[in-house]
């Protein structure tokens, strides 16, 4: 029996109607066609699916589409100014090659801006505490460390 | 002007900014109109006898369009899948090669064997069907450890292989070795596990079949570092398809690693049921199944011995290896334990004579090939570990007793086959233990001590044998295929250039290196400049990109065709100045006549060639686009010098790397910062090997124990430390870039690295991989009880 | 994941009036435990029960004497909160020590003690701290409360709305992570109430479980040593490819000298 989903997701107001099992992460791929936010994993670890709701970095392959009823959402697509101009915390992924195959990196950057906010100033080892839920497997996280600490006081400057 | 060269310049990635806002299309990223949802029936039995499938309930079920069984692949005329490569045995026979079939054909041989695969309309109702496939399974024994298999009595897997074993192949001068080893003045022997490893590309593996009845032809989006020989591979050998109607394109690849080079089942059956049933059919693994079905690495029971004399000179080395193949060859599995080990173990000394005698073996296991270093790592494991505890043993320093026997004149010819054409291991070793700051080692020994810390050194000094070639020396080893690389170069009417490439990019950022190269040489900006790869109708042809050869063979393959548009362009430019061709040099984007102050810019000779209205027609088609194949020389041979430092909680066992040095030689350097970040993902790919990763199979059941990441550890940031990195250069010599090749070396160096601060730490001589608190905790006891 | 009717409940009676219609229908909170179950199809509830828009289950209450916390209060909410932080440190920093950020954002306290997953953390802390743990019928003692491997003293139909901390002189968890899923190899909260000493341990055995040995050692003398040469039997607990039985037992004592010197300081 499908039902009616609605939330508003990068800014924008959207609804379908789904199935009960959908997965917030398929209604954002497959339903949005946003595909920038990925599936690695089907036990939650990877976070590959890292999204942001209602301003906290959640999982989006484990949790229903209906979990995130009414909630505002923000995605990598969401991510950049409208313009296209990177965020800093983009920008400082390039800078530093925080990114190799790409796929760990909307959700690792999605997750990175969320820890920023909460360590405006972290040393290295809250960064590399605060990145348990992502997983990559290309980088060795070397310069996503880097790329973190160098981009926590502009998004701090940001607000 | 300012010079257009930049190369050995840290140019940001051009790839980067699709990646960072979320405009990758990876192949699950791609939805062809009315596509379906295969999902594989996999087998829960490590080895069973199928008495019967009945799929009728599948078949009836909401939203099913077909159900396909072993039966109905051979009944297509769909063959197995091949093996890339024949080894021979000892005795002169060819390696056994089982039938390796598509879906399983009346018997299952591995946890996670594709059994049936079920398409519906949607991915819910596909899974909700494949429930309803009654598979009857006879279950029968089953063995997944290499050494057991050999055994009389062990569960058979294949026919033609009774004794479980594929081959026996041995490298060196068995009767010389065995003699040097009984008048050695000291002997080293050691016995270890290389442990199986699970690649774990963060992409999970997918793939898209899709006909065109409007064509009859095939495109297959399929997550592949080398679209091209998996074309190859399907076509010619499985599926008797014209190679010409097939189109396989590799778009953003999430990681590789190894895992991603093999022909695999799934990806047959997409292509073919995508005509059967006129629709798309869109298959990507779970993590789930990724873990039971993608190839898995290393797995090596090995026992290997070192001769020195008495002032720890090497003499000779012994290897004796068992290496679990698991159920069936996969495409470049008999290669890696052979050609891709033995024949690194000379490592960086010079040790006159090695023998190493290497026994491939069936189990119920998931099959293994090249995972990220592919044997090399397995090799240096090897060297690396005896090196260390010889010294250990005769009490030498153990920089000291690499130093001895360093190998420091060039050519160099190993006695298991290699010639090293360069290198210069003092300069790696030297500035490793400076920039680990060996002198202040003892100082910080005393200070973990004093924290209740135990704190250990290690060294590995490894060498790797990368950019896979010449094609003659590989099929006389038995290679199936060419290693050569192909590259074109398109330049267009305004100038702007199109480089197509053979190789593959899933991570490596060719789109810039190769634009770097193509830019610095043709002296244009780099943003003129295009990489096209991973689609087989456009580019003429490729091997993909493995065994750190990209650069080395795709990227010299690119310059032959930048060289050839030079040269063409020399032609038209001196048509243009009217000048004698020899005397038009090209440099910095212009052509000029030698000793005059004619010129005309890169630009106007492309537009020349193809608006030829002035234009040299007697002597010059228009246009100007080259190709070339490009068959190296020679192997190219990276190597370096790794130190670890390690401290254990002897409370729990936990160890902490407290500092990891790699100063590695990859001879001319296109981006340093791209290959510092290799360098970075391979040492913490071989860090896990060393500290936490490690498949597990129940010996009685074969039943995957480490089937998900709840079991299998993948390192996090918090496990890995803050990395030292720097580079020495000692040019290849026989490829015009200078360039040796990056990607594995950090897989392949960590592993010994690790593993010797860890014994050196807590005093044993040896210690199994994975080393996890537990391990340790042990080796830590058992050394107090003794 | 197999097909299931989904709805919101308004309210705690709401969500016990759908439970006593469909005995089946499972409650949904964070869902962190459930739907990855349900993902990997080990759980197929033909009913959830979504809790998540029940305000009245959120939130986190401290009058001085104890902290209360409602059972949809996420984890991230406990780790951060100034109150829980100021009264029970160690309860913030066990909550803070479960799973990752993202698993904190959405999994709550009221569905970590209704699953009971041996190796989870909370229940280390309900036992170890003495809480009461309160539902919609009754309110059961930590101790009554987890029964057994996945089973607590929960009836059908019955719906954890709150826990109640007692505020202990002092306490402190350590955790010793299992390398891959992060749960808790072993984990022990050592709590000084001020009348005795409470040592729970989870992620060893099937369930959690109490140190009586220890609890009275410590009550003699709240010291590090007092610990060091306590062995928990290994006889029973989890032994499995990431720790044995013997190694388990051994990491209770570790950890519990560890968590005793956090404890001091
Ligand atoms: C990647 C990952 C890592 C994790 N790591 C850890 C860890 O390190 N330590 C740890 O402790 N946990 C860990 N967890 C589990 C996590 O803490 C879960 O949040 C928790 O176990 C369940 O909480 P939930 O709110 O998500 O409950 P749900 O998953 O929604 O529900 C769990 C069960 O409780 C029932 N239930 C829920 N609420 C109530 C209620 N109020 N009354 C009665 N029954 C109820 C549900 O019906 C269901 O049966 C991890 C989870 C993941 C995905
Ligand atoms: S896909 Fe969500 S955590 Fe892996
Ligand atoms: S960049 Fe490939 S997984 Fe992180």
């Amino acid at each position: 029996m499908p039902v009616k989903v609605s939330m508003t997701v990068n800014g924008k107001p959207v609804s379908a109607e789904v199935e009960e099992r959908t997965l917030l992460v398929n209604f954002i791929r497959e339903h949005l066609r946003l595909t920038g936010t990925h599936v690695g994993c089907d036990t939650a670890q990877c976070g590959a699916c890292t999204i942001e709701m209602n301003g906290d970095a959640v999982k989006a392959c484990n949790m229903l589409a209906m979990q995130a009823e009414g909630a505002k959402i923000t995605t990598i697509e969401g991510i950049a100014a409208a313009d296209g101009t990177l965020h800093p915390m983009q920008e400082a992924f390039r800078e530093h090659h925080a990114l190799q195959c790409g796929f760990c990196t909307p959700g690792m950057v999605i997750s990175a801006i969320d820890l920023v906010r909460r360590h405006p100033n972290p040393s290295e080892e809250v960064v590399r505490a605060e990145l348990d839920g992502n997983f990559c497997r290309c980088t060795g996280y070397h310069n996503i460390v880097k790329a973190i600490l160098d981009a926590a006081p502009k998004v701090a400057a940001m607000r | 002007m300012a010079s257009m060269n930049i190369i050995g310049t840290s140019v940001k990635r051009t790839e980067d900014y699709r990646f960072l806002t979320g405009g990758g299309q990876y192949t699950d990223d791609v939805a062809p109109h009315h596509a379906t949802y295969a999902v594989f029936v996999r087998s829960p039995h490590a080895h069973a006898k199928i008495k019967g499938i009945k799929t009728d309930k599948a078949a009836k079920a909401r939203g099913v369009h077909a159900v396909y069984t072993g039966d109905d692949i051979a009944k297509a005329g769909i063959n197995g899948l091949p093996c890339g490569w024949l080894i021979t045995d000892v005795n002169g026979q060819p390696m056994k090669e089982p039938p390796y079939p598509v879906l399983a054909q009346g018997k299952v041989r591995h946890v996670g064997e594709r059994v049936a695969v079920v398409i519906a309309d949607t991915l819910h109702e596909a899974r909700d069907a494949a429930e309803l496939v009654e598979v009857d399974y006879e279950v029968l024994p089953a063995v997944v450890n290499g050494a057991e298999a050999r055994k009389k009595g062990a569960p058979v897997l294949h026919e033609i292989a009774p004794d479980n074993t594929c081959y026996v192949w041995a490298i060196g001068d068995k009767a010389k070795v065995d003699d040097v080893f009984k008048s050695a003045a000291h002997t080293t022997k050691l016995e270890f596990v290389n442990n199986r490893l699970i690649p774990n590309a963060i992409e999970p593996r997918a793939a898209i079949g899709n006909y065109s009845r409007a064509e009859d032809a095939y495109t297959l989006h399929v997550a592949s570092q080398n679209p091209h020989v998996e074309r190859l591979l399907m076509t010619a050998f499985v599926m008797g398809l014209p190679e010409h109607k097939v189109h396989v394109i590799a778009p953003d690849v999430g990681g590789g690693f190894g895992s991603k080079i093999y022909l695999y089942g799934e990806d047959v059956v997409v292509t073919w049921a995508s005509k059967q049933i006129n629709r798309p059919v869109k298959w990507t693994a779970d993590r789930v199944e990724s873990f039971s079905s993608d190839a898995h690495g290393r797995d090596h029971v090995t026992t290997a011995e070192l001769a020195l004399d008495k002032d720890g000179k090497f003499l000779a080395m012994r290897v004796h290896t068992t290496a679990n193949v698991g159920a069936y060859l996969s495409t470049f599995a008999s290669c890696v334990p052979t050609i891709l080990y033995a024949t690194l173990l000379a490592g960086q000394y010079t040790t006159p004579v090695i023998y190493c005698e290497v026994t491939a073996v069936f189990t119920n296991t998931t099959p293994v090939d090249a995972y990220r270093g592919a044997g090399r790592p397995e090799a240096t494991y090897v060297v690396e570990r005896l090196v260390e505890t010889a010294a250990r043993e005769m009490k030498i320093d153990p920089a000291e007793i690499r130093r001895r026997n360093f190998i420091k004149e060039f050519p160099y010819q190993t006695p298991v086959a290699l010639l090293y054409d360069t290198g210069n291991y003092n300069a790696t070793l030297d500035a490793a233990t400076k920039l680990g700051d060996v002198a202040g080692y003892a100082k910080r020994k005393e200070q973990s001590k004093a924290r209740g810390k135990l704190r250990g050194i290690g060294y590995s000094c490894y060498i790797e044998a990368c950019g896979i070639a010449p094609s003659s020396v590989a099929g006389s080893l038995g290679a199936r295929a060419g290693l050569y690389e192909a590259g074109e170069v398109r330049v267009h009417p305004t100038g702007k250039v199109t480089v197509f490439t053979g190789s593959h990019s899933h991570g490596q950022g060719h789109e810039t290196t190769f634009a770097q190269v193509v830019a610095s040489r043709l002296g244009i900006p780099m943003d003129d400049v295009h990489i096209v790869h991973g689609d087989t109708s456009k580019i003429l042809f490729g091997m993909g990109t493995y065994g750190s050869r990209s650069i080395a063979v795709g990227g010299t393959a690119i310059v032959k065709a930048v060289d050839k548009v030079i040269a063409k362009g020399k032609k038209i430019a001196a048509h243009l100045m009217e000048a004698a061709e020899n005397d038009v040099e090209f440099s910095d984007g212009i052509f000029r006549v030698t000793g005059t102050d004619k010129q005309v810019p890169f630009g106007q000779v492309a537009l020349t060639a193809y608006v030829p209205h002035n234009y040299p027609h007697d002597k010059l088609e228009p246009g100007l686009n080259e190709n070339a194949f490009y068959d190296p020389s020679n192997f190219t041979f990276p190597a370096g010098s790794y130190v670890c430092e390690v401290e254990v909680d002897p409370d729990t066992g936990k160890t902490s790397i407290e500092s990891f040095v790699a100063v590695d030689d990859f001879g001319k350097i296109i981006n340093p910062m791209i290959v510092e970040g290799q360098v970075q993902g391979g040492l913490t790919q071989g860090i896990g090997q060393a500290l936490m990763e490690g498949c597990r199979y129940d010996s009685a059941s074969g039943q995957l124990l480490t089937g998900t990441l709840t079991d299998y550890c993948l390192p996090r940031a918090e496990d890995v430390p803050h990395f030292k990195i720097d580079t020495r250069e000692t040019p290849c010599t026989h490829n015009p870039l200078g360039v040796k090749g990056c990607g594995e070396a950090g897989a392949i160096g960590a592993p010994a690295a690790l593993m010797n601060a860890i014994t050196d730490a807590i005093g044993v001589r040896d210690l199994a991989m994975p080393a996890t608190a537990e391990t340790v905790w042990r080796a830590i006891a058992m050394k107090k009880a003794a | 994941m197999y097909a299931f009717t989904y709805r919101k409940a308004k309210d705690v009676k709401d969500a016990a009036a759908g439970l006593a219609k469909n005995a089946d229908a499972k409650l949904l909170a964070g869902g962190q435990s459930l739907i990855a179950a349900m993902k990997l199809r080990l759980s197929a509830p033909p009913e959830l029960i979504d809790l998540g828009t029940i305000s009245e289950l959120r939130g986190i209450k401290s009058d001085g004497k104890n902290v209360v916390i409602g059972a949809m209060t996420r984890h991230a909410e406990v780790a951060a909160s100034t109150d829980v932080k100021k009264a029970i440190p160690a309860l913030a920093y066990l909550a803070s020590q479960i799973g990752d950020r993202m698993v904190r954002n959405m999994g709550t306290l009221g569905g970590a003690i209704a699953h009971n997953d041996p190796a989870a953390d909370y229940p280390a802390a309900v036992v170890g701290l003495g809480a009461t743990v309160e539902t919609n019928k009754r309110k059961i003692d930590a101790d009554a409360f987890f029964k057994g491997i996945y089973e607590t003293a929960l009836d059908p139909g019955e719906i954890i709305t709150s826990v109640s901390f007692p505020i202990p002189k002092r306490a402190a968890y350590m955790k010793f992570k299992q390398p891959a899923s992060r749960f808790a190899m072993v984990g022990v909260m050592v709590a000084d109430t001020g009348k005795d000493v409470r040592v729970a341990v989870t992620g060893a055995g099937p369930c959690v479980f109490r140190v009586k040995e220890m609890e009275q050692a410590l009550g003699k003398k709240f010291a590090p040593d007092s610990v060091a040469n306590i062995k928990v039997p290994d006889k029973g607990l989890n032994s499995d490819i990431h720790a044995s039985a013997e190694y388990r037992a051994h990491l209770v004592t570790v950890m519990a000298k560890r968590a005793v010197e956090a404890a001091l300081k």
